[in-house]
């Protein structure tokens, strides 16, 4: 079987500071990755590249076989390529179900032959809030939302685009410990559907109870690739995270 | 309401209106008219890339005289011409312009894209002044007719009519799109364009979409205008109660809906159009400018906005 997304020596440069350098990540379909580092490691800047909201400099990220290269970020959403954001960016001005209205419109019912009318559009909204527990909010605005429940908000628009990829950023910092949970059981039913998801994230006991494998990235170099018990162990990864 | 439906009310609206105006049978009204309905559309298309996506263009007087400055030249060059054929010249004209103008500024935003507008109107300014075929600093003639086509009666009546038309075109328009994928995607621009983008949204053709329709509309607006004041020079066609009211009229009425403009033209509109003649002809401006100031501190959404559910 071949990967589903391929980054191969993938570069990037903020003017002299190299915050990606020859990373090389392979994803299978239907995996569940983590992807752990260190504050300023380039996690972030990884997943900008991968999703088309920065550019890569050298190297190159193929999605199911296609090179993705200089392509806007909303083409990589079309093609099933999907994102959360960090902090939640929810459309403001939009009630919740609006919300997922705009990846409807603009990714399922721009590919071929998916398109959806009016009722059917509202219906898989609601439907799409009520896996993700927004049901009775549907008509709300985001501002009324608490933080998981903007997080759930932030799943569930990337979810709408349906997505073969899901890249969750850091979906849980700072919730509580049933909170982090039920984002867990989230993610892993959405796996379960089908989905890939990569999960990146600083809670070490979400990444391990998430992952079939585990990548970490420091300084921009990924230092460590497999099996989640065997790389938390291994001394690169650990003299990363506790020093010397 | 469907979209056929609406128009047709739009349109029987605006019939009554005009069926009114000739039952009243006093020019003054028409005069007044055409300058309330002028702003409604200015107004609409201002809301189409200020309202629904969030870009604030302050150039506008540059895309109104881009219109008007058309129909000076299409006088010159042909004046046999039908109004409505330089209404959609000088529509072209505008749109081309807004193209333009949305590529050179795609990196700008916020404030940086109003300064570039604020930029475009003076260049566009310059090059009028300095055009000797529209008149230059002079300004231009343009005589209108003694009779108006078709309906017979005062030309102004004819001016207020295709005004009027120009009116019902616009709103439909600007209802349509708020209704569609088109305003839902306009809408994501406003409120995040990151996410919009991660959302699958094609911001970057959206924006041209937005700034070409929006300076297309300007334009028309602009288009009739030599007929209106006979005679156009720089500082009239490019005078900063365009832009101003232009701005005021949808923040006043609400900038979320196409009802918006409608509501702050009739009655910004209005209130200057009275005041104009019972207390003094420069005090127009500072009604704009009041109520804008207040609305922004009281009513941010506007009057419809007060009106609208609270979520």
């Amino acid at each position: 079987m071949s990967a589903l997304l391929e980054v191969s020596g993938l570069g990037k440069q903020f003017g002299g500071f190299v915050a990606l350098d020859g990373i090389d990540l392979d994803v299978m379909p239907g995996e569940r990755l983590g992807l752990i580092g260190p504050n300023g490691s380039g996690k972030s800047t990884l997943v900008n590249c991968i999703c088309g909201t920065l550019q890569n400099e050298t190297g190159h990220v193929r999605f199911a076989g296609d090179v993705l290269d200089g392509e806007p970020a909303h083409r990589r959403t079309q093609r099933g390529l999907a994102r959360s954001f960090q902090l939640p960016r929810p459309f403001a001005s939009l009630s919740l179900a609006e919300n997922l209205r705009i990846p409807i419109l603009y990714t399922v019912n721009a590919r071929a032959g998916g398109g959806l009318a009016g009722a059917a559009i509202d219906a898989r909204c609601r439907d799409l809030l009520g896996q993700v527990g927004l049901a009775e909010k549907a008509d709300r605005l985001p501002r009324d939302l608490t933080q998981i429940e903007m997080r759930k908000l932030e799943l569930a628009r990337a979810m709408a685009a349906q997505p073969k990829l899901l890249i969750a950023d850091e979906a849980m910092a700072g919730l509580s410990h049933t909170e982090v949970d039920e984002i867990i059981a989230l993610l892993i039913r959405l796996n379960e559907q089908g989905v890939t998801v990569i999960m990146i994230e600083h809670i070490m006991r979400a990444v391990m109870e998430f992952s079939q494998r585990l990548a970490v990235l420091v300084a921009g170099r990924k230092i460590a690739d497999g099996e989640p018990k065997d790389v938390v162990r291994e001394p690169e990864v650990v003299r990363a995270y506790l020093g010397e | 309401m469907r979209t056929l439906p609406f128009a047709l009310s739009l349109i029987l609206v605006a019939a009554g209106v005009f069926a009114f105006g000739r039952w009243l049978g006093n020019s003054y009204a028409f005069f007044a008219g055409y300058v309330v309905v002028q702003y409604i559309v200015l107004g609409t298309a201002w809301n189409i890339l200020g309202g629904y996506t969030g870009y604030v263009n302050f150039g506008i007087t540059a895309f109104f005289a881009i219109g008007a400055y058309s129909t000076v030249v299409l006088h010159k060059l042909a004046p046999v011409l039908p109004l409505p054929v330089m209404i959609v010249v000088g529509g072209v004209l505008a749109g081309i312009v807004g193209l333009g103008t949305g590529y050179l500024t795609l990196r700008l935003r916020g404030v940086f894209f109003s300064i570039a507008t604020l930029a475009l109107a003076v260049v566009v300014q310059t090059l009028i002044t300095n055009w000797d075929f529209v008149g230059g600093a002079r300004g231009a003639y343009v005589l209108r007719p003694r009779t108006a086509p078709l309906i017979g009666g005062e030309y102004m009546q004819y001016l207020c009519l295709i005004m009027l038309g120009l009116g019902v075109i616009v709103l439909v328009t600007a209802r349509s799109i708020q209704r569609s994928a088109l305003g839902y995607g306009f809408a994501a621009i406003r409120d995040d364009e990151g996410a919009a983008e991660a959302s699958g949204v094609p911001t970057l053709r959206l924006k041209l979409i937005a700034t070409t329709l929006s300076g297309a509309f300007m334009g028309m607006a602009g288009a009739p205008l030599p007929y209106y004041v006979t005679y156009l020079d720089p500082a009239s066609g490019f005078s900063l109660n365009y832009a101003v009211n232009a701005i005021a009229m949808p923040l006043i009425g609400g900038t979320g809906s196409w009802l918006g403009p409608v509501v702050g033209a009739v009655l910004v509109g209005g209130l200057q159009e009275y005041l104009r003649v019972t207390i003094s002809s420069a005090v127009n401006v500072l009604v704009a400018g009041v109520l804008m100031v207040l609305f922004v501190i009281v009513a941010p959404q506007g009057i419809v906005g007060l009106f609208q559910r609270k979520r």
